[in-house]
This record gives structure tokens, C-alpha cells and sequence, in this order.
């Protein structure tokens, strides 16, 4: 969005100078242009952004957890491999959106210490427990369906770092979406206790699952603003919706029953009709109350602290490597 | 082991107790890495340390099913049934204690492959792919070999009690693997210890001292002698495809 470049060598009138960097945003934001870091940008903008891109990649990095807990137990290898990648793409999710991040003056260890210390949050969904297999399928089926439902629309964000990277990530979570239908699909169809296993799970994530579109519209803080600015394009609640429309046909397929006794098809909507989501559980559960908050938090901690000394090395390695290289040049100098 | 005859399979001529001593080896490092994921020092790790593991799995895939059924080989064996070295199923530790399993195993994995890789015996094939992963896993253990034993007076500590602690765990991987031909395991061997003593040099670590072999038998691993961490991998991996018995996943 080369419009918006500020033109630096003219800084007299700083004000009418801000006013006009300001109304080309707006436009240029609003015909749909992309946003690069060099631009000039609202700090508000710029703020939102961070703080967004922060707890999307605060998320995929915590949402290794629940599903890492079953990599060392899966039944065979093949479902073993494919667990081992998945849990490995959310890693590779995780430093794209740290690095986009950093294009807007933010570092990764920045952002690493505000999620330690509790001041940024990640997706509520991963305070959930993983306690059975069939956990890992129905977090494939509902948790990484619901979070591209979410961000499919983000790959058209008007931020480009971001929404690049959106495009990436997307495609593999569909993969992991698939997958997980998958896993879900082998055990409905396995023996009984199999069968049993994938119920349950859908039973206890299905709820969380349509939480993770954020409160109703009428409670949501930062949709207007984000819509404006084209960072969000849907509201909450037409996520959830569409997330709703698209699961319950997959279910039925799943040979699986999902737990809303009030879910039926609405012909004069054109969508499904749901059950009333226990708000006072999902504000319960940001707030920190939820099964493995502390757990998910403590771990991610303890992995950072015990690795200190292992970054310490790095870094002084690469000074000591650094000084050799200035050393020899300063040497071929004389 | 019971003779040649019950752990070779005619039909395709492969050697069972070589496919088996590989494909543990590899089976069983790809879940210690495995154990890593969430836990790692740095996000980049996260990511390597997945390679790894995924490298190693999917060689075990191949090799175990040269000899039979995967799962079953995989999730159904005894402890006293593994062929792996008992250097693979020491628990991870510190990273440098990872790093220092891996640097030994992935020395000897490419030199090994990278024999099996020039003959035309049963394992020409796969070490040939093998061998391209291995110098990624080589170069990964080097590269942290020389930062934790060049970068501060912590992590040098830390390398030299990792060497040491696993060097009794190296002599065992040279006793010859019945079925892989005529090795000449003295020539490798001889190379191994030239690769690790250079790079430690480099590292500015010294050769750990003491013996190659613990107070077990040389080669236990290879015959089904394990160590007690062992078990508990096993029953940790092998616990949910046992609860179910012959269920598909
Ligand atoms: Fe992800
Ligand atoms: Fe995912």
C-alpha cells in the first residue's frame, strides 16, 4: 500500500500531515488494499494487530500441549507419524505468526514474556483435557474446523504479514481438519469401545468447540473497530454459525451424535437452530478457571526457564563466532 | 537368538535380526524425540527435533514391516523381544543429554547407512534414502555439540556430564548385526570415534574416559537386554493399542 508511505524528507505540519496519512488509511483500508510494514499506520491499528496476532500465536504454540500428551501413547505408528507432524505443524504456525508479528516492532521474546507472565491470553479451548485418543480426533475434527472457519477470512486481513500467513497456516489446518474426521471416522466404525471413546469426545469438545468464536455479538469489545480496519470480516456469532452449518452434516456422516438436543435445521433461516451456550463457563474458563489453565501455563513456563541456559549458549556461541569472523576480516585487512 | 533359519525371511531374503536391530533403534529414539514435543528449549527445536523424530519413525516404518507387521512388532513384542540399542531408550534429560544421544546414534546411523547404501544387500534401498537424513540429523547433534560446549561455562558443564554419563552406552554399537553382510565393524568404529573425537575438539570438550560398555555384555541391546527405563517406555507406548486387542486405529 505504497500510498500510504509517509513521505519522511517533508516533516513540517506534523498535524495536517497526520490527518491526511490518516484519511488515506482509512481509504485505502476500506477499497482493500493491503497494509505492509513500512506503511504508515493508526497506533490503535497497530496495537490491535499485535495483540491479535500475539494471542493467535500464543495459541498455537499452547495447543501443542493437549495434543503432544498423546504422542508417546498413540495406537500405531501410522496414526503416530501423522500426530508427530500435526503437533509439529502448530510449532511451524506458531513462529510464522511470531514473525509476523515482529514486522510491527514486536519481538518474539517480547510476546513470549507477556504470555508467561499472564498478561496475554491464548484460545480458551486449550485449557480443555485431552483424556482419551479419541480426544485427538475430535480436536482435529472440531478445534482445528472451528479455528478455519475463524481464520479463513483472515487470510483477506488487511494487515499483509498476517494475512500471508494466514494462507499457510490454513491449508495445513485443513489437513489436521481432515485428519481428524479421520481418526474420528476409524474409531465410530471400530469396535464398540471404540465407538464409545469417539462419542465421548465429541460429547465433551463440542461445546468448547463453538466458544472458541468468541462471546455473542452484543458482548464483543473489539469487533466494530477490527471490522472497520478489516482486520475481522465476520462477526462472532456468523462464525459460529457457519461452523454450526458445516459440523453437524460431518457428524452425521461420523455416525455421531452431537450433544444440543435443541439442534435442528431451521428452513426459513437457511441455518441450523442451537442450543444456548453456558456463557458463565467460557467467561469462567478466560478468567483462568478452567481444567488445565494452570497446567498449560506452568508447563509452557517450565519449558521456557529449563531451556534458559540452552538460548544463553546459543547466544554466546554465536558473539564468540561473531568476534572470530571481525577478527579474521580485521587480520586480511593488514 | 534362536538360529538363522527362524529369523530369516526366505521369501523376500530379508534378514529379520537386522531389520528388526534397525527399525528398533529407530522406533525407539523417534519416541524418546517424541517426548520432547512442548518441552523444547526454543521454538525452532520444537520444530527440528519433530524432524528428527519423524525421520526415525518413518525408517522403523519401513523397516519393521520388511519383517512383518508394524503395529504389531511395534505395540505387542516384550521388552525381551527389542533388538535396539540400549543407548536409544535412555530417557531424554537435559538438551544436552538429547543432544549427546543424538550426536553418538547419528554418527554411527550415517556411517552405517552409508555402508549399507554402496552394497546391493536388502537395505541398499532404504539406507540410500536413509543416509540424506542422517547427515541432517549428524549436522543438527554437531551444530549444538559446539554452541552448549563453546557457549558458556553452564552449558559446557552440561555437555561434558552428558558425554560422560552416555559413553558406556557407544561400544555397544559396533558389536556386528547378524545379517548385514560383511560389515567391517572395526572400520567403522574407527571412523565413528575419529568423527567424535574431531568434533569435540572443536567443541572444546575432551574425550570422555572410562569404558564403552557398562558391566552388561557388550552388544545387550542387540540381544534383548535392556535397561530399566526401558519398560516404562514400553508400557507407555504400548498401553492403549494392548487395552484394545485386535481393534484397527
Ligand atoms: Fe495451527
Ligand atoms: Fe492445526
Amino acid at each position: 500500500m505504497t500510498a500510504v508511505t509517509p513521505d519522511t524528507g517533508h516533516g513540517t505540519g506534523h498535524d495536517t500531515d497526520l490527518g491526511q496519512l490518516a484519511a488515506a488509511f482509512d481509504a485505502a483500508v476500506a477499497a482493500d488494499e493491503r497494509v505492509e510494514p513500512r506503511d504508515w499506520m493508526p497506533e490503535e491499528y497497530r496495537a490491535t494487530l499485535v495483540r491479535q496476532m500475539a494471542q493467535h500465536a500464543h495459541s498455537e504454540i499452547i495447543g501443542m500441549q493437549p495434543e503432544a500428551n498423546w504422542i508417546t501413547r498413540a495406537p500405531s505408528l501410522r496414526r503416530k507419524a501423522i500426530l508427530m507432524a500435526k503437533v509439529q505443524d502448530e510449532a511451524g504456525h506458531g513462529l510464522y505468526l511470531y514473525s509476523a508479528a515482529e514486522t510491527l516492532g514486536t519481538s518474539r521474546d517480547e510476546l513470549l514474556d507477556k504470555l508467561h507472565a499472564g498478561k496475554q491470553k491464548y484460545s480458551s479451548i486449550f485449557n480443555y483435557p485431552t483424556l482419551t485418543w479419541a480426544d485427538v480426533g475430535a480436536i482435529g475434527w472440531l478445534v482445528d474446523g472451528a479455528a478455519i472457519t475463524n481464520q479463513v477470512p483472515i487470510c483477506r486481513c488487511s494487515y499483509g504479514p498476517y494475512a500471508r500467513a494466514m494462507v499457510r497456516i490454513c491449508k495445513e489446518e485443513s489437513f489436521h481438519q481432515r485428519q481428524g474426521f479421520e481418526l474420528l471416522m476409524a474409531l465410530s466404525q471400530g469396535t464398540e469401545a471404540q465407538h464409545a471413546m469417539a462419542q465421548d469426545a465429541v460429547d465433551r469438545w463440542w461445546w468448547p468447540s463453538l466458544m472458541m468464536f468468541g462471546p455473542p455479538d452484543d458482548a464483543s469489545s473489539h469487533s466494530a473497530q477490527s471490522m472497520a480496519w478489516r482486520i475481522k470480516r465476520h462477526s462472532n456469532d456468523e462464525l459460529r454459525q457457519r461452523f454450526v452449518d458445516i459440523a453437524v452434516p460431518q457428524a452425521e456422516s461420523l455416525g455421531l451424535t452431537l450433544p444440543d438436543p435443541d439442534l435442528k435445521w431451521n428452513e426459513e433461516r437457511g441455518h441450523h437452530d442451537f442450543g444456548a451456550i453456558d456463557w458463565a463457563e467460557f467467561w469462567d474458563v478466560l478468567k483462568g478457571n478452567g481444567p488445565c489453565n494452570a497446567e498449560r501455563i506452568g508447563r509452557r513456563r517450565a519449558a521456557h526457564e529449563e531451556g534458559a541456559w540452552v538460548r544463553e549458549a546459543a547466544a554466546a556461541y554465536a558473539d564468540k563466532q561473531a568476534a572470530k569472523d571481525n577478527g579474521q576480516t580485521e587480520e586480511a585487512r593488514v | 537368538m534362536t538360529g538363522t533359519d527362524t529369523t530369516r525371511d526366505t521369501t523376500r531374503d530379508i534378514p529379520a535380526a537386522a531389520a528388526l536391530a534397525l527399525g528398533d533403534d529407530a522406533l525407539i529414539l523417534s519416541h524418546r524425540l517424541g517426548e520432547w514435543a512442548g518441552h523444547a528449549p526454543v521454538l525452532e527445536e520444537e520444530v527440528a527435533l519433530a524432524n528428527i523424530a519423524l525421520d526415525l519413525l518413518g525408517q522403523a516404518r519401513v523397516l519393521l514391516s520388511l519383517t512383518g507387521d508394524e503395529d504389531e512388532l511395534a505395540f505387542l513384542r516384550e521388552e525381551r523381544s527389542f533388538r535396539n540399542l540400549q543407548l536409544v531408550e535412555q530417557p531424554n534429560g537435559d538438551f544436552a543429554h538429547t543432544i549427546a544421544r543424538q550426536l553418538f546414534f547419528s554418527l554411527y546411523q550415517h556411517e552405517l547407512y552409508g555402508e549399507l547404501a554402496l552394497g546391493d544387500g536388502p537395505f541398499a534401498p532404504l539406507a540410500a534414502k536413509a543416509v540424506k537424513e542422517t547427515a541432517y540429523h549428524r549436522d543438527h547433534a554437531e551444530q549444538w555439540t559446539l554452541r552448549l560446549g563453546d557457549g558458556t561455562p553452564e552449558s559446557r558443564a552440561r555437555m561434558r556430564a552428558a558425554l560422560d554419563a552416555l559413553w558406556r552406552y557407544t561400544g555397544e554399537m559396533f558389536q556386528p548385526v547378524e545379517g548385514l553382510g560383511d560389515l567391517d565393524w572395526a572400520a567403522l568404529e574407527a571412523r565413528w570415534l575419529a568423527a567424535v573425537t574431531a568434533l569435540l575438539e572443536r567443541a572444546g570438550l575432551a574425550l570422555p574416559e572410562g569404558p564403552r560398555t557398562g558391566a552388561w555384555a557388550a552388544g545387550a541391546g542387540r540381544q534383548g537386554l535392556h535397561t530399566e527405563p526401558f519398560g516404562r517406555l514400553l508400557a507407555e507406548m504400548q498401553h492403549l493399542h494392548r487395552s484394545h486387542p485386535g481393534a484397527s486405529w
